[in-house]
């Protein structure tokens, strides 16, 4: 285990002194984090990173969530499962920056003797289940959603899907499930990006009529722009979309957002950046590639 | 917030005794659901989850604590995530299934979401081994064990007897951390009664001989076993029989001690020979106390042909008769 000195969390309306940044502000320094993981390990999930970057800026910092990162057992916390767990760069990078474990160990990302490995594994701070084999987190959300509401408890359950998870069987026994105990306390976020690892979501194995799916299921459906922070808060503050129904969000999103060479392609749905590709990756994020995080 | 306030539970019959047996019969499912029924009643943690099998001896539960009666229908992955997802909860669940559609439609969940998490899940996995005679291949089981012991962290529990059954199903219940109990279909012979005890990682030696040691686990093998060592009596072989309930955590210390003290051990079980109870006799003597090991069990084939539990089991050499014979021929083999 790496042992690192506790940094203060930065988070809006949260610490003055960086009260000013804004989500996007924000969105940019996680993709800043994922250049790095990128580019300082073996290799990161970019692609699903950089498309799920705003989606989880905004659960995580525009106050959506209910939970203290001093905390993470806190009986009172929303739930939140990042069942995409292959995009854990993008993850770890906003669990450190709101202060569930310090931001300098993300260095230690995929190194021996780290606590983050590639996939999300149990026992880190912020991860309520190991994630990383497809198919996982609905269920489990169908679980904590049902046991809160036996309790009469306000706990909500989020789960950020991605597109291409959507193929396996198991999100629609649980979708199934969610609609016919009327959970509205469960909320599924898709990141609907459009590819797979193999290619087009469209080509490999289609999801289309994706939000009629989810309707005929039960669910109350809303799909916004997946890398508008304010079209995402706004959806995500006012929830359920549908009363005494789940809801999905679907956000439209581009994998590989942010970076002009990554961009709407499934070629970085995983990969390692080059010096030279974290230098250009850097730039056109609006950093200086000398500086480290 | 649960229906359990003020509610009784339990029978006042100890469990075992003649008048609990009348009351309640020896078929470990019904048990297994009647224990489950009595920790919910003390405990407002305890779930039942079910996958439409409900009607195997769960409708007492739906009656009592409907709100803790949670049917997922028909599709176990979701089934597994449920319950895994209750117990981060906090809940203690119980999922009420075939062992074959629980270990294995669904056994990346069991292996993720149970056993790598942890979670305080209870499988109960009936129509096991080939207990459901003429319902054909898709309801026999006969490679549950093999599963769920290769599991990291799980508990595998195969009860001799409906007293059994219902012990370890409570037992299951205090203990914290993932659990699988393997039952079958309709009742078999008791083996128990008022007097006995259980333990996770526990064992109990039901018969004491020098000639060779018969070590069974699970609905009917440890009864026959029973029956087969007093065969062998009759024959002028004292065989030792021990009930090998906690499959994992096994009984390292009762096992060897048998080894030491009878040279040759005899393993029965209703489950394939490739990883079940016999897989995990010879795993620990091998490594403690090299002692020649033959396996009695379900053989590396599917049980295609049409024909009843009692004719299955003699079928596989698991009968008495059949047991009796081979553990004496092994006796020949080794000790004369």
């Amino acid at each position: 285990m790496v042992t690192l000195p506790v940094r203060q969390p930065i988070g809006l309306a949260m610490h003055s002194a960086t009260a000013e940044l804004t989500l996007t502000d924000l969105a940019a320094r996680i993709r800043r984090h994922v250049v790095e993981l990128a580019a300082n390990s073996p290799g990161a999930h970019v692609g699903g990173s950089m498309s799920v970057t705003e989606i989880l800026t905004v659960l995580f910092f525009d106050d959506v969530l209910r939970v203290d990162p001093a905390r993470p057992d806190w009986p009172d916390r929303d739930y939140f499962i990042f069942s995409k767990g292959h995009s854990s760069a993008a993850l770890y990078a906003v669990l450190a920056e709101r202060g569930f474990f310090p931001v300098e160990e993300l260095a230690t990302y995929k190194q021996p003797g780290s606590r983050l490995p590639g996939h999300p594994s149990k026992g880190i701070p912020g991860v309520e289940l190991a994630t990383g084999s497809l198919g996982h987190g609905l269920p489990v959300g169908v679980g904590l959603a049902l046991g809160a509401s036996r309790d009469g408890a306000d706990n909500r359950v989020f789960v950020v899907l991605g597109d291409g998870e959507c193929q396996e069987g198991s999100n629609w026994e649980a979708a199934m499930a969610a609609a016919h105990y009327r959970l509205e306390n469960l909320v599924a976020i898709v990141d609907r990006n459009q590819f797979q690892e193999d290619g087009p979501t469209e080509q490999i194995m289609a999801l289309e009529p994706f939000a009629d799916k989810w309707r005929s299921f039960g669910w109350g459906v809303t799909e916004v722009d997946g890398h508008d922070v304010h079209a995402l808060g706004a959806a995500l503050h006012q929830l359920p979309v549908t009363p005494g129904r789940p809801t999905c969000v679907i956000a439209q999103t581009v994998k590989g957002h942010g970076l002009s060479f990554t961009s709407n392609t499934h070629a970085w749905h995983y990969g390692k950046f080059t010096p030279e590709q974290r230098r250009q990756a850097l730039v056109e994020l609006g950093f200086n590639p000398e500086e480290r995080p | 917030m649960t229906a359990a306030v003020g509610v009784v539970a339990g029978s006042p019959a100890l469990p075992g005794s003649p008048e609990w047996v009348a009351e309640h019969g020896l078929s470990a499912v019904d048990t297994s659901r009647l224990a489950q029924l009595d920790a919910a009643g003390s405990d407002g943690r305890v779930y039942s989850v079910e996958g439409d099998l409900g009607d195997f001896g769960g409708l007492a539960f739906a009656e009592r604590y409907p709100n803790r009666f949670l049917d997922m229908g028909i599709a176990e992955a979701n089934l597994i995530g449920t319950a895994a997802g209750l117990a981060m909860r906090g809940k203690i669940a119980f999922v009420n299934t075939f062992g074959s559609f629980a270990l294995m439609r669904a056994c990346e969940q069991v292996r993720l979401e149970v056993a790598y998490h942890a979670s305080n899940v209870k499988i109960v996995g009936t129509f096991t081994g080939i207990a459901a005679g003429f319902s054909g291949p898709t309801h026999h089981c006969a490679e549950d064990m093999a599963i769920a012991r290769a599991l990291p962290g799980m508990v595998v529990l195969a009860p001799a007897d409906a007293v059994a059954a219902y012990q370890l199903t409570a037992a299951a219940a205090r203990y914290q951390g993932p659990v699988y109990i393997r039952l079958g279909v309709d009742p078999t012979p008791q083996v128990y009664d008022h007097n006995a005890t259980f333990a996770i990682g526990g064992s109990n030696v039901l018969r004491d001989g020098g000639d060779v040691t018969i070590v069974a686990a699970g609905l009917t093998t440890v009864a026959t076993a029973l029956a087969a060592a007093t065969q062998l009596a009759g024959r002028g072989i004292e065989a030792r029989v021990v009930d090998l309930y906690s499959v994992k955590p096994l009984d390292r210390a009762v096992l060897v001690d048998s080894a030491r003290q009878t040279g040759l051990v005899v393993s029965i079980e209703e489950h394939s020979t490739i990883g079940g109870v016999g897989s995990a006799v010879a795993e620990v003597l091998a490594e403690e106390l090299p002692t020649p090991v033959h396996m009695i069990g379900l053989p590396d084939e599917f049980a295609h042909e049409v024909c009843s539990y009692a004719a299955q089991l003699r079928r596989c050499g698991l009968d008495a008769d059949s047991v009796a014979a081979t553990v004496e021929n092994q006796v020949q083999r080794w000790k004369r």
